[in-house]
C-alpha cells in the first residue's frame, strides 16, 4: 500500500453510512486558478474588491436563467432522502458533502438576499450573510462535488445537486476564484485543441506509431486515420484515448471495429478532444466555445456521422447539448443518430452479425462493469429508456464468457461515480478521490470475494484514470481497470470473412 | 357578530390572498425562466405521455423517495395522504349539500388525521435521531412540523375530546365562501385549529412548503429524454 498522510477509507464487507463528522474535509481544495488560466476564459485574474456585489449579482443573473437553480433553491423540505447517497460523504463522513448540506451552502445565501423569510428571519431558516468564510466554503465544498446526479435519483422534487455546483463554481469563477484544473485545461483545448495539449503534429505520430504496434501485435493493418475528408465517420474521443493506460487499449479497439466492420472514419486534429470542461466549470458559454470544435471540424471534413468515444460527461454533453449548442445536425446523415455513442455503433454492428469474437481470447477475465455517472443519469444509448444500462453489457457478454454485476444499488442508475469526475481528476485532490472511491470500491470488493472478479471495464477516460490512480490505495491492482473497447479489440476476429 | 367572527373571517380572507397569489408569482417565476438544456435525470421517458406518467408516479406515490429511504417515505407518504383525506373531510363544511363522495369519505378523513400524526412524530422524530437529517434541520423544519402536527392534533381534540359546534361552524364557512357572513364559535380549541391554519397559508408562499409548485417545474422530472430526436432551441438572454 502507498504510503500517505490520510487515512484510507475501510474496506468493509457490506456498505455502512457513516456518522458525521463536522469539519473533516475543510480542509481539501484544489489549487485556485491562476491570472492568465482565468482570463483565457474570460473570468477576471483574481479576486474582485467587489466581489460580494458581484457574487450576489451573478446569482441573481444565473437564478433567472437557470429555471433548475431556482426551483432547486426554493423546493427541498430538508427531509434528508439524499443524506446518505453521495459517495463523498460516505468516503468522508463530513457533512457538508451530504448533497442538500452542499447545497444549503447557496440556499442560506440565497435565502438572505432573495427571500422574504430570510431578509427578516435569517436565524430562524438559517439564512446567512455571504462572507469570506463562506466563500471559501463554498471554493472548499463545491470542489468536493463531482456533479455526478445520483443524489437527483433519490429526491422527491428531483433536486439535482450538480446544477448548484456548477452554479456556484460559476458564480466563484466570475469574483475572480476559479479553479486552476479545469481552468487550465479549457485554455488548452482554446490552445492547442485538447485537454492534455497534444500538437497536430504530435497526434499524427502518435497515431502512426499506434498503426505499427497494431501491426506488429496482430499483423493486420489497422488505420488510425487523421484528418480525412470525405470520411463517413468522424469519431470525436477524449484525448487521453491516445496514449493513457488503459484508455489507448480501448481506442485500439474501436479502429478493430472499424476496420473490420469496413467503416470509413477519421479523427480531427480540429477537434481532437471529446472531453468538454465547461460543463464542470457550469459555464455555457465555454461548453458551448469548446463543443463548436466538434461542428466546425465536421463540417470542415465533410463527414456524414459523428460518433464519440468512451467518455461519461462528454457523452452527457454531445447527446444532451450539441443539438442544442452546436445543432441542428440537418448536414449529417439522417438514417443514424447524432451523435452517436462507440457502444451504439459496436452494438448496432454486432447485431448487423458484422463482428464475430473468439471470446475465449477473454477467458483470463472474471469481468464487472462500472457505470459511469454522466451516462447513466445524464444520458441515453439506443431508443428505449435505460438503453445505456443494457447496450455495453451486451458488448462485453459477446466478447466476454465471465461477467457479473456488481450490488444493484451501486449500478445503474444508482452507479456510485469513481471519486474523481466534474473537473477533480487532479494531484491536488487526492484525498478527496481515494476517499470519495471508497463506494465504488466496496461494491467492488464484493464481487472479487464473491465471484473472483479480475477487472472492471468502464466507458469513460476520467474513470479509467481515477481508478487506476487510487485502486493502489486499496491494494487492489490498478490494472484492474480496462476499456470495454478493449474486451472488444481483444476478442475481435479480424480477417474472417464477414 | 362578535369582533372574534370579524377577526378571523377578515384573517381567512388576507391568508387565502397571501397563498394565492404568493403562490401564484412564485409559479409565474417558475415559467417565465428558461431552461435552456436538457437535464432530465435519465433513465427517463422518451415521450411527454411517459413523463406524465413519470410525474403522477412521483406527486401519488412518491416514487423517488421510495427508492432513497423506506422509512422516510412511509412517515412521508402516510402524513400526505393522511391530509388528503383530512381535507376531503373538511370538504363537508364548505359544500351544501354535501357531495355523495365527500360523505363517502367522511370516516376515512379521521384516519387520515391518525395517519398524519403518525407521518409526522415519524419524520420529527428523524430529525433528533438521524445525526444526518439533525445536522441539515434549521428551527423553521422544526417549527413546521410544530405547526402541522398541532393542526392535526387540535382537529382530533375537536373530534374526540371537546367538541364544537359544527353546524355553526359549517354556516360560518359557508358564509366565508359566500360571503355572506355568520358568527364563528368561540369554543378555544377551535379558534387555535382555524388560527394555526391561517398561520400555515400565510407561509406557504415563503416556506420549504412551495415543494408543492416546484415538484411541478423539476426540469430533473418534468422534461422528456428526446435531445437527439427534437432540438431542444437554444434561449437568447
Amino acid at each position: 500500500m502507498k504510503k500517505v498522510e490520510f487515512d484510507i477509507p475501510v474496506i468493509t464487507n457490506h456498505p455502512i453510512t457513516p456518522s458525521i463528522k463536522e469539519g473533516a474535509m475543510a480542509h481539501v481544495r484544489p489549487f485556485v486558478a491562476k491570472q492568465g488560466h482565468q482570463e483565457a476564459l474570460g473570468f477576471p485574474g483574481e479576486l474582485v474588491d467587489d466581489w460580494h456585489d458581484k457574487a450576489i449579482e451573478k446569482m441573481r443573473e444565473l437564478l433567472g436563467k437557470y429555471r433548475s437553480l431556482q426551483v432547486f433553491m426554493d423546493s427541498c423540505v430538508k427531509c434528508g432522502a439524499c443524506t446518505d447517497k453521495c459517495h463523498y460523504f460516505l468516503g468522508t463522513s463530513d457533512p457538508k458533502n451530504m448533497p442538500v448540506a452542499r447545497q444549503d451552502l447557496m440556499r442560506k445565501v440565497y435565502r438572505r438576499y432573495f427571500t422574504f423569510a430570510g431578509k427578516y428571519f435569517p436565524k430562524l431558516v438559517g439564512a446567512v450573510d455571504l462572507t469570506k468564510e463562506v466563500l471559501e466554503d463554498w471554493y472548499s465544498y463545491y470542489h468536493q462535488c463531482s456533479e455526478c446526479r445520483r443524489c437527483s435519483v433519490y429526491c422527491p422534487y428531483g433536486i439535482d445537486t450538480a446544477e448548484v455546483t456548477m452554479a456556484g463554481r460559476e458564480i466563484l469563477a466570475s469574483v475572480g476564484v476559479g479553479q486552476k484544473y479545469s481552468n487550465e485545461i479549457i485554455g488548452k483545448v482554446y490552445k492547442i485543441g485538447n485537454n492534455l495539449g497534444l500538437p497536430e503534429k504530435a497526434l499524427a505520430n502518435t497515431l502512426e506509431d499506434l498503426e505499427e504496434e497494431v501491426k506488429d501485435d496482430i499483423d493486420v493493418d489497422v488505420r488510425f486515420p487523421l484528418d480525412v475528408k470525405g470520411a463517413d465517420v468522424l469519431l470525436v474521443t477524449p484525448s487521453a484515448d491516445f496514449f493513457a493506460e488503459p484508455h489507448v487499449d480501448g481506442l485500439i479497439g474501436y479502429a478493430k471495429v472499424f476496420h473490420q466492420a469496413g467503416v470509413s472514419w477519421t479523427l480531427s486534429s480540429h477537434a481532437s478532444e471529446a472531453a468538454n470542461f465547461g460543463l464542470f466549470i457550469g459555464s455555457q458559454d465555454n461548453m458551448q466555445k469548446v463543443a463548436m470544435r466538434v461542428r466546425e471540424a465536421a463540417l470542415e471534413l465533410g463527414v456524414k456521422r459523428i460518433i464519440v468515444g468512451e467518455c461519461g460527461h462528454a457523452w452527457r454533453v454531445a447527446y444532451s447539448y450539441w443539438n442544442t449548442l452546436i445543432g441542428p445536425f440537418d448536414f449529417l446523415d439522417p438514417k443514424y443518430p447524432v451523435p452517436q455513442h462507440i457502444c451504439e455503433s459496436t452494438y448496432d454492428l454486432i447485431q448487423q452479425g458484422a463482428l464475430k469474437f473468439n471470446k475465449e481470447e477473454n477467458d483470463d477475465k472474471i469481468v464487472t462493469f462500472h457505470d459511469s455517472c454522466n451516462v447513466s443519469r445524464a444520458s441515453r444509448m439506443g431508443n428505449m429508456p435505460g438503453g445505456q444500462f443494457v447496450i455495453p453489457r451486451e458488448i462485453i457478454k459477446a466478447a466476454c464468457n465471465h461477467f457479473v454485476d456488481m450490488r444493484e444499488d451501486t449500478i445503474k442508475e444508482g452507479t456510485f461515480c469513481c471519486g474523481g469526475g466534474g473537473g477533480l481528476l487532479t494531484d491536488d485532490l487526492v484525498e478527496l478521490r481515494v476517499k470519495g472511491a471508497s463506494p465504488r470500491v466496496q461494491a467492488l470488493h464484493e464481487v472479487i470475494e464473491q465471484h473472483g472478479v479480475t477487472h472492471m471495464a468502464a466507458i469513460c477516460a476520467i474513470c479509467k484514470s481515477q481508478f487506476t490512480k487510487v485502486l493502489p490505495y486499496y491494494d487492489m491492482q490498478m490494472d484492474m481497470i480496462i476499456s470495454v473497447h478493449q474486451l472488444v479489440g481483444d476478442a475481435l476476429e479480424l480477417g474472417v470473412e464477414r | 357578530m362578535s369582533f372574534l367572527s370579524y377577526l378571523y373571517a377578515g384573517l381567512f380572507y388576507c391568508a387565502a390572498m397571501v397563498m394565492v397569489v404568493g403562490v401564484g408569482r412564485k409559479v409565474m417565476v417558475y415559467t417565465r425562466i428558461p431552461a435552456p438544456l436538457k437535464i432530465p435525470t435519465t433513465p427517463a421517458p422518451t415521450t411527454r405521455f411517459g413523463v406524465v406518467g413519470r410525474m403522477l408516479r412521483e406527486v401519488v406515490f412518491f416514487e423517488s423517495l421510495f427508492k432513497s429511504s423506506k422509512w422516510t417515505w412511509l412517515f412521508g407518504w402516510a402524513f400526505h395522504f393522511g391530509l388528503l383525506l383530512a381535507l376531503i373531510r373538511h370538504l363537508r363544511y364548505f359544500t351544501e349539500p354535501v357531495w355523495s363522495w365527500v360523505a363517502f369519505l367522511q370516516s376515512a378523513g379521521i384516519y387520515g388525521g391518525y395517519a398524519m400524526v403518525f407521518g409526522l412524530l415519524g419524520l420529527w422524530g428523524r430529525r433528533f435521531f438521524v445525526d444526518r437529517v439533525r445536522y441539515i434541520s434549521a428551527p423553521s423544519d422544526h417549527l413546521m412540523l410544530a405547526l402541522i402536527l398541532a393542526i392535526a392534533g387540535s382537529g382530533l381534540l375537536m373530534k374526540y375530546v371537546w367538541h364544537t359546534d359544527v353546524v355553526a361552524l359549517k354556516a360560518f364557512a359557508l358564509g366565508l365562501l359566500w360571503f355572506n357572513w355568520a358568527p364563528l364559535p368561540s369554543d378555544p380549541i377551535l379558534l387555535i385549529h382555524l388560527g394555526l391554519v391561517i398561520c400555515l397559508m400565510f407561509v406557504f408562499p415563503i416556506s420549504k412548503l412551495l415543494h408543492v409548485p416546484g415538484l411541478f417545474f423539476s426540469p430533473t422530472r418534468n422534461q422528456v429524454d428526446d435531445s437527439r430526436e427534437q432540438r431542444h432551441a437554444p434561449t437568447s438572454v
